[in-house]
């Protein structure tokens, strides 16, 4: 049994060389953390980098219904128009990043992460790449 | 000679198990999205670091965020406002008009646990059942349900953690449950 089954492997080498180099070439196109948001509707046209906003980093400390609710960001990736004038004076991000709850707006670098170029949305692996305005 | 095709297995089995490993959190600098160059790599924290402690799932960010929040894994807040409401309710609902598949219980419950009423009504569900013209479509389009799920909540594959009812053996009648149907299906 044990080399009849071996036996068959042999005869289909050629497809575990191609399953080899496919689950490789899977493997590099995974990308993001699900549910990562990337909002550059004004950092590129100011050169700063575009902000990778990671929900799950902020879902460990906040429930959805803090930002969604008392902050007032929509569920929508890119409908919010923040701007960094906003929150200086303490709306959306600036309800806790300053400095109090969340570090405060002049460490710029650490939110505004992102590479060049990239265009504003929702990110995540392939399961957040569906067909919709996602 | 078969020696050779046993190392073709095993590089194989290597090859699987580094990519399940790197698959389920892929380090910031990797991400596609993270300037590799930017002063952030090293300062925030790495998913891996975070969400390897949490109860695993299989989709989304590996993570069940359901079983984290109810068994205390995380105790995210419910509120920065201290004038802020929270409202959890515990109602289930049972779609019907499912085609095919098997009916849609929604539980309020979870939802309330990190949503606010707010979130969902008026704006994207009337508060009446049946009278949201919710169908798949909509849903892969970003709707309905769809504003989260497969964009932060679980993803939209997988079908049978709404489509959970089966008409054969479900003996109530569907729309606002009695008593929490979740738990009566178990049984």
């Amino acid at each position: 049994m044990l080399i009849n089954s071996i036996n068959f492997l042999i005869r289909i080498k050629k497809f575990f060389m191609l399953l080899i180099m496919l689950t490789a070439g899977i493997s590099s196109d995974v990308l993001a953390e699900y549910a990562d948001v990337v909002l550059n509707r004004i950092a590129d046209k100011n050169d700063i980098r575009p902000v990778i906003f990671p929900h799950w980093f902020h879902r460990i400390r906040f429930r959805c219904k803090v930002c969604h609710g008392e902050l007032g960001f929509i569920m929508r990736a890119g409908a919010n128009e923040m701007d960094m004038g906003k929150i200086i004076d303490g709306q959306y991000c600036g309800t806790c990043h300053n400095d109090n709850i969340a570090w405060g707006v002049e460490n710029c670098d650490l939110c505004h992460s992102g590479k060049p170029g990239l265009k504003t949305g929702i990110r995540g692996s392939n399961q957040t790449g569906g067909p919709g305005q996602w | 000679m078969k020696k050779k095709y046993y190392f073709y297995i095993l590089l194989l089995f290597i090859s699987l198990s580094l990519q399940s490993a790197e698959q389920n959190w892929k380090a910031l600098s990797k991400d596609g999205l993270h300037d590799p160059e930017s002063p952030a790599i090293g300062f925030l924290q790495e998913p891996s670091e975070a969400l390897s402690l949490l109860p695993p799932d299989y989709v989304g960010n590996k993570v069940s965020w359901i079983r984290a929040l109810r068994e205390q894994y995380i105790e995210p807040r419910t509120n920065i406002l201290p004038e802020t409401d929270i409202e959890v309710l515990d109602m289930d609902i049972i779609m019907e008009r499912t085609g095919e598949l098997p009916m849609v219980l929604f539980p309020h419950k979870p939802h309330t646990e990190w949503l606010d009423c707010n979130n969902c009504h008026d704006e994207i569900f009337i508060k009446k059942v049946d009278a949201n013209p919710v169908n798949m479509f909509a849903i892969l389009s970003g709707e309905y349900c769809g504003r989260c799920h497969g964009a932060v909540a679980f993803p939209l594959t997988e079908c049978n953690r709404c489509h959970s009812v089966i008409r054969s053996t479900f003996t109530g009648k569907p729309g606002v449950q009695p008593e929490r149907a979740d738990r009566k299906i178990k049984k």
